[in-house]
């Protein structure tokens, strides 16, 4: 038996998986881009070197998923990732962010890989093959990508004063944008009937909280969540005790992705379809 | 075509890919790197399949280009393309390709990780001592300096026996 391919699809959940795969792809393109920001300016030599490994896996891991999307729409993968408006690009509001202090590229990242992995593992086991492979691909790459972050993460929270408070600061004010990353995906009932997704984002974001939970208590950090009777014998599910964040978190760009977009679409925008 | 005739065929293609040298590590052949996947030859076609040995790598349009090249005039038609459905590991290098890296001053990569089953701990840790012989002096006793080098696919050592940095070739 072998899995169905993008023709084994009809048409509804190939709409589903073209979207997912656009926000994937936009999330890993506009980190890796915030990652090179800090090539040459980074606090250590050796975070100079890994800052752009991390910027060239994160810019190679969007390639390979507008690649699969291209596959799907027969546009080019370079068109699709430089020939849009801001209002076009689907990256979560918690990428929106330019980097900021070291800090709070620590923090953003470390809650984005860890929302990213959960999503990954529920991708690993996809019935569109072409993903499942790329997707075992990128966990073992992101496996570094994790022990790198949580090993600053604690670096940063237990390095005294300062280091602890810009931590904490960046926790408190990206803790919000962060849940955007697992906001449920236009179309997932489709994908999880297909096999394309095996877990939903909902389950993907409670097992996301319940690892970071004792990590955030340990390290006493922000973490503004609690726990909420789901009735009898029913496990206690971790919600936010702000506001949930809108449907908006995916369309709706701030003034530092635009900025951003400027200075990464400035060359395909000087020459529209010029050939290299 | 008779089998025989076809099998000679593919081991034609295979011979000349162990020509192809990695574009970053001349020394080692795409082959012995292990990032061809699947060869199909017949009288009118060649298909290569090539395997990345990461996502990102920028030497991959270089190789695609070289196999190609080297192919070409073997079938009329000759096709390489990369897929990530077979992903790469670095358990594919051969113990030729391992030589050879030690001899150009890489230590080959230890055994890759298994894959985690989906409900992994999320923060898996990298050891400070992971497996990693000095290419120069053979010793054992080495530390992780980075687990970034200065590409993808390497990672930055310190030897404490001759005190000298390597780089190893990443166990992914």
């Amino acid at each position: 038996m072998s899995a169905p391919d993008a023709a084994g699809l009809d048409d509804a959940t190939r709409a589903a998986l073209a979207e997912l795969l656009l926000s994937m792809a936009d999330d890993e393109l506009v980190l890796g881009y915030w990652d090179s920001e800090w090539t040459g300016i980074a606090p250590l030599l050796e975070e100079d070197v890994a800052f752009s490994s991390l910027a060239q896996d994160e810019i190679g891991h969007a390639q390979a998923l507008y690649e699969l999307l291209a596959g799907l729409t027969g546009e080019p993968a370079d068109t699709i990732a430089y020939g849009r408006e801001v209002g076009g690009y689907r990256q979560a509001a918690l990428l929106d962010h330019a980097r900021g202090d070291w800090a709070f590229s620590i923090a953003r990242r470390f809650l984005y890989d860890t929302a990213d992995a959960v999503r990954l593992d529920a991708l690993a086991g996809s019935s569109y093959a072409p993903l499942a492979g790329l997707v075992t691909k990128m966990r073992r790459e992101e496996r570094y990508h994790l022990a790198h972050m949580h090993a600053w993460m604690v670096r940063l929270a237990r390095g005294g004063d300062e280091p602890r408070r810009r931590l904490a600061a960046a926790c408190e004010l990206l803790w919000p944008d962060a849940l955007t990353v697992l906001a449920p995906p236009t179309g997932e009932r489709r994908l999880l009937d297909a096999g394309v997704l095996t877990g939903s984002f909902a389950a993907c974001r409670q097992r996301w909280l319940e690892e970071l939970a004792p990590l955030f208590e340990d390290l006493g950090l922000p973490f503004p969540f609690r726990r909420v009777d789901a009735g009898p014998g029913q496990p206690s599910p971790l919600e936010p005790t702000f506001p949930e964040p809108g449907p908006e978190g995916r369309t709706e760009h701030n003034d530092d992705f635009r900025w951003l977009w400027g200075e990464l679409t400035s060359v395909y925008r000087s020459e529209p379809g010029a050939t290299w | 075509m008779p089998a025989t005739a076809m099998a000679e065929l593919e081991r034609g293609v295979w011979d000349a890919l162990a020509e192809v040298p990695d574009p970053e590590i001349p020394v080692v052949s795409v082959v012995d790197l292990g990032i061809v996947g699947t060869v199909e030859a017949s009288p009118e076609r060649i298909r290569v399949a090539l395997l990345p040995t990461f996502v990102g790598c920028p030497a991959l349009e270089v190789i695609r280009r070289s196999v190609a090249e080297r192919l070409a005039g073997m079938a009329p038609r000759v096709e390489v393309e990369p897929t990530f459905v077979e992903p790469w590991t670095s358990d594919r290098i051969t113990p030729e390709g391992r030589r050879r890296l030690r001899e150009s001053g890489f230590a080959p990569p230890g055994p890759q990780p298994a894959d985690e089953p989906a409900g992994r701990p999320l923060f898996p840790t990298i050891a400070m001592r992971p497996e990693a012989r000095c290419p120069f002096c053979g010793s054992r006793d080495t530390m992780l300096e980075n687990p970034f080098g200065p590409t993808l696919c390497r990672a930055i050592f310190w030897c404490n026996a001759c005190r000298q940095p390597f780089e190893q070739f990443k166990a992914v």
